[in-house]
């Protein structure tokens, strides 16, 4: 999911011609699918960029209510939380105008828009979220790897969820023995430069 | 009174982005938690913050934020009474 677009499984499923702001695209996704999820709207930036796209895939997908319980959760991004905790430091600013608000302080941590998707999906399984300077196949291949060879997932959701004041863009990808495409870091750049 | 508890459902819906609703479906007697708007507790805290910030209220006492919280009518009557601002 990036700039006005979405693609899922190389099909091309949203794109919006004007220059939305990414609240007001946010908004027309979810719209759009007629989901209905009131909590959609109290959610912060990143979190609703990551739950708008861990729910287009999941969707996609044939998965039991069962294997969802189990399914490993390993996300990433650049910028952590920086959008919302900017946004948090403003209301924070001034002696004189100090009202923090613990709607917004709530999502002063990249994890919590995973959290979201854990939430809707009663995702019960390991879950984890790294920063990296650039997007990092290799690791998310080597960490999901290390996750199923240790028997604490079958399924691994990965990808990187990444929105700063210059922009967005979100890329997951499912990690299952029932996958058809090998899982290396090659097909993980191919996946993610075609996104 | 009456401006009162419209600007209220206004600042509520807006503050607590409840995009699903709008004034018109927001009794004064309606349970603004539970099965009443659905507010949560992060909501509730939100609500201390927006009578602080706009009319100089501060809640100290969670057990009173519960009894004011019930609803438009009750929460109105308590900003009428003990407003600041």
């Amino acid at each position: 999911m990036q700039n006005g677009t979405v693609v899922c499984n190389g099909k091309e499923i949203v794109s919006v011609e004007n220059e939305q702001t990414f609240s007001a695209f946010a908004k027309q996704v979810y719209k759009d699918q007629h989901w209905e999820y009131p909590k959609f709207f109290k959610m912060d930036r990143l979190s609703k960029l990551t739950f708008l796209t861990a729910e287009l895939l999941i969707n996609s997908v044939t998965i039991s209510s069962e294997e969802k319980e189990s399914l490993a959760v390993v996300f990433s991004n650049k910028s952590a939380s920086l959008d919302t905790d900017r946004k948090y430091q403003d209301s924070i600013n001034s002696i004189e105008n100090f009202y923090p608000s613990p709607a917004v302080f709530v999502y002063t941590l990249p994890n919590i828009g995973m959290g979201e998707v854990c939430i809707r999906h009663k995702i019960q399984g390991e879950n984890a979220f790294f920063v990296f300077d650039d997007f990092n196949p290799l690791f998310l291949k080597q960490y999901a790897e290390s996750l199923t060879q240790n028997n604490k997932a079958r399924q691994v959701l990965c990808g990187w969820t990444e929105i700063d004041e210059k922009g967005y863009n979100s890329f997951l990808y499912l990690a299952s023995p029932n996958g058809t495409l090998p899982h290396t870091e090659e097909t993980i750049i191919k996946l993610y430069t075609q996104s | 009174m009456d401006a009162l508890k419209q600007e209220l459902k206004e600042n509520i819906i807006e503050q607590l982005n409840l995009e699903e609703f709008t004034v018109k479906d927001i009794d004064n007697d309606d349970a603004l938690f539970g099965d009443g708007l659905g507010l949560d507790s992060i909501d509730a805290l939100e609500l201390i913050v927006m009578l602080d910030k706009d009319y100089g209220i501060k809640l100290t006492d969670p057990e009173k934020s519960k009894e004011i919280f019930q609803s438009i009518n009750v929460l109105a009557e308590y900003i009428t009474e003990h407003r600041t601002k």
